[in-house]
């Protein structure tokens, strides 16, 4: 016997209740956070913060500025790497989807993603790090570069899989050789989506610390070169947070100011360009 | 170029076993149970890491798994549609986008000192960083992943089953318990999979607020509300002061172990999802 139906749709009123607190009520730390944040490191942002090196215990000011730097360095150069290769893969995957070598490459896309950051850091010690004999950006490149790679090859792929074959079918009829329909019919076509993988992956890697530990190491000068260590703005962030003094804290609030709205910024991006082509990414 | 990415992982995984070779030649499998890490003494167990990890990632699963749930069905039954259900979405993927540093940096200084003052009153030391702070941290952290899928496959119940049961004077409550769950119960399952494997491996906001220790309580209260370590965090924290040999292998065991795991979590999540989705 079901019970009267007065009971019923009160626990269904119910139901609804608990499930719209508990979907809303995760917004709160999040909120939270990023109010934190922004006070915390909005007062510590001005001109000076952005072009200095960090300031010695004891002594006022000093900036981000080797951070700054290194991280785009880092990022630019992982993006070099990444972009390439994964824009091919994915266009490997989606021109051809029921080979052998696609199958098993998209099976290590999807298990790449999952693969733990810090993992990654170790195999670039070992891959990077240990060959050189030194600590270097490349090495944190490197590192970056696997951790965008499966973004990138998903966001291509996909978009790739929403264009029309009868666009390809056309250029194809008019006599173009199939490598020229890629690169001037089936790459443009796609080309925002395609960006939006960029853009979504230079967001993730750029708050990535864990695979920059062992391998870019850090540095408390500014660096531009590619062999040496070098300091970026998730890594500058551990290390300041990290240590006991006060000074460094405010340099590290200031950081994370600066590091979230980069991944802030990078992420709108990414939506008003997937909004264009509506793929999930 | 897609030879490229599984010439990655095998690469990855040749390299995590080369270079583990050391410790698992002569620890074997007992280095998995070992209760002690002592790296002075050349001494290593990897035991405390485990139950560290595991403990963790259970416990933000826990935490996490009812507002997952609940975010799935909002956002997949109730207010798939609209303004306020985009924004609610964008809000849940800003937190997957925020670093993890940040919520690291955040926990010190605002979670951990809100701690203590309970840990007092539960009798136990008031450390504020431990494994149940770390816990917090991580299941804000990993919602987002079992949200968004659980989103799309709620979203893919076949209309006419709901209405069918409508038909039969279903109340919404009973329609979503009796049809839309079981529908969509594996693929729900597949995305708290995915939620775990990301739990497991996750690095900086656990060992900023984990406390760090190798050493292992002895109740359950001790190891809970006090400061531990995970597989990650030790990796992070000690694999640029390891100093011979055995130690670095020790270290790169735990990475190995922790490959093998997330590499079979992520497997079968996707497997789920491919089967449940192509349906």
């Amino acid at each position: 016997m079901e019970p009267r139906i007065g009971i019923r749709n009160f626990k269904s009123v119910l139901f609804k209740s608990v499930i719209i607190f508990f979907a809303f009520v995760i917004t709160i730390p999040l909120i939270i956070v990023l109010l934190y944040i922004i006070k915390q490191g909005i007062t510590q942002v001005n001109w000076h913060f952005l072009t200095h090196v960090p300031a010695p215990v004891g002594e006022a000011g000093g900036g981000i500025i080797n951070a700054l730097v290194g991280s785009f360095i880092m990022v630019g150069v992982a993006a070099i790497i990444a972009i390439p290769v994964g824009m091919m893969a994915g266009i490997y995957l989606s021109e051809n989807p029921r080979t052998k070598l696609a199958y098993y490459s998209g099976l290590c896309v999807d298990i790449l993603q999952g693969v733990p950051s810090i993992v990654v850091g170790i195999v670039a010690y070992f891959w990077v790090v240990k060959p050189l004999g030194t600590f270097s950006a490349l090495s944190g490149s490197m590192a970056l570069a696997i951790m965008m790679l499966p973004i990138v090859i998903r966001s291509t792929e996909q978009t790739l899989n929403l264009l029309p074959d009868s666009l390809k079918e056309a250029a194809l009829s008019l006599g173009v050789p199939y490598h020229r329909v890629i690169i001037k019919v089936i790459v443009p076509c796609g080309f925002a989506g395609i960006l939006s993988g960029i853009t979504l992956s230079i967001a993730r890697v750029i708050g990535e610390t864990a695979p920059l530990l062992f391998t870019a190491l850090g540095n408390s000068y500014l660096s531009v070169s590619l062999t040496k260590p070098m300091e970026s703005l998730p890594h500058l962030i551990f290390t300041y947070a990290t240590s006991p003094y006060d000074d460094w804290h405010n340099l590290a609030w200031g950081a994370s100011f600066i590091l979230l709205m980069f991944v802030l910024i990078l992420n709108i991006v990414t939506k008003l360009l997937t909004r264009k082509w509506k793929i999930q990414l | 170029m897609s030879t490229v990415l599984v010439l990655i992982i095998v690469g990855v995984f040749i390299t995590l076993i080369v270079q583990s070779m050391p410790t698992i030649k002569t620890l074997g499998v007992g280095y998995l149970w070992g209760k002690v890490w002592d790296p002075v003494n050349n001494i290593y167990g990897a035991y405390p890491f485990l139950i560290g990890t595991l403990l963790t990632s259970f416990t933000a699963l826990a935490i996490s798994i009812p507002f997952s749930y609940a975010i799935s069905i909002y956002l997949g039954e109730y207010n798939p549609k609209g303004w306020l259900s985009d924004l609610l979405k964008n809000t849940i993927e800003l937190i997957a986008a925020v670093p993890s540093i940040i919520y690291g940096f955040w926990g010190i200084f605002v979670l951990v000192p809100l701690v203590r003052p309970w840990e007092l009153k539960l009798g136990v030391a008031p450390y504020g960083v431990g494994v149940f702070t770390a816990s917090i941290v991580l299941a804000v952290m990993i919602i987002p992943y079992a949200a968004s899928l659980g989103i799309t496959l709620i979203r893919m119940v076949p209309s006419p089953l709901k209405e069918g049961a409508y038909a039969l004077g279903a109340t919404r409550f009973e329609v979503i318990r009796r049809v839309v769950l079981p529908f969509t119960r594996t693929g729900l399952f597949a995305g708290v999979l995915l939620s775990l494997g990301r739990a497991l491996g996750e690095t900086m906001a656990v060992t900023m607020l984990i406390g760090n220790t190798s050493a292992i309580g002895n109740t359950f209260k001790d190891i809970f509300f006090g400061p531990g370590n995970t597989m990650a965090s030790v990796i992070a924290n000690e694999f640029s002061e390891a100093d011979h040999t055995e130690y670095v292998s020790a270290l790169i065991e735990l990475g190995l172990v922790l490959f093998c795991v997330t590499v079979v979590i992520n497997f079968i999540g996707k497997r789920i999802i491919t089967k449940v989705t192509n349906k």
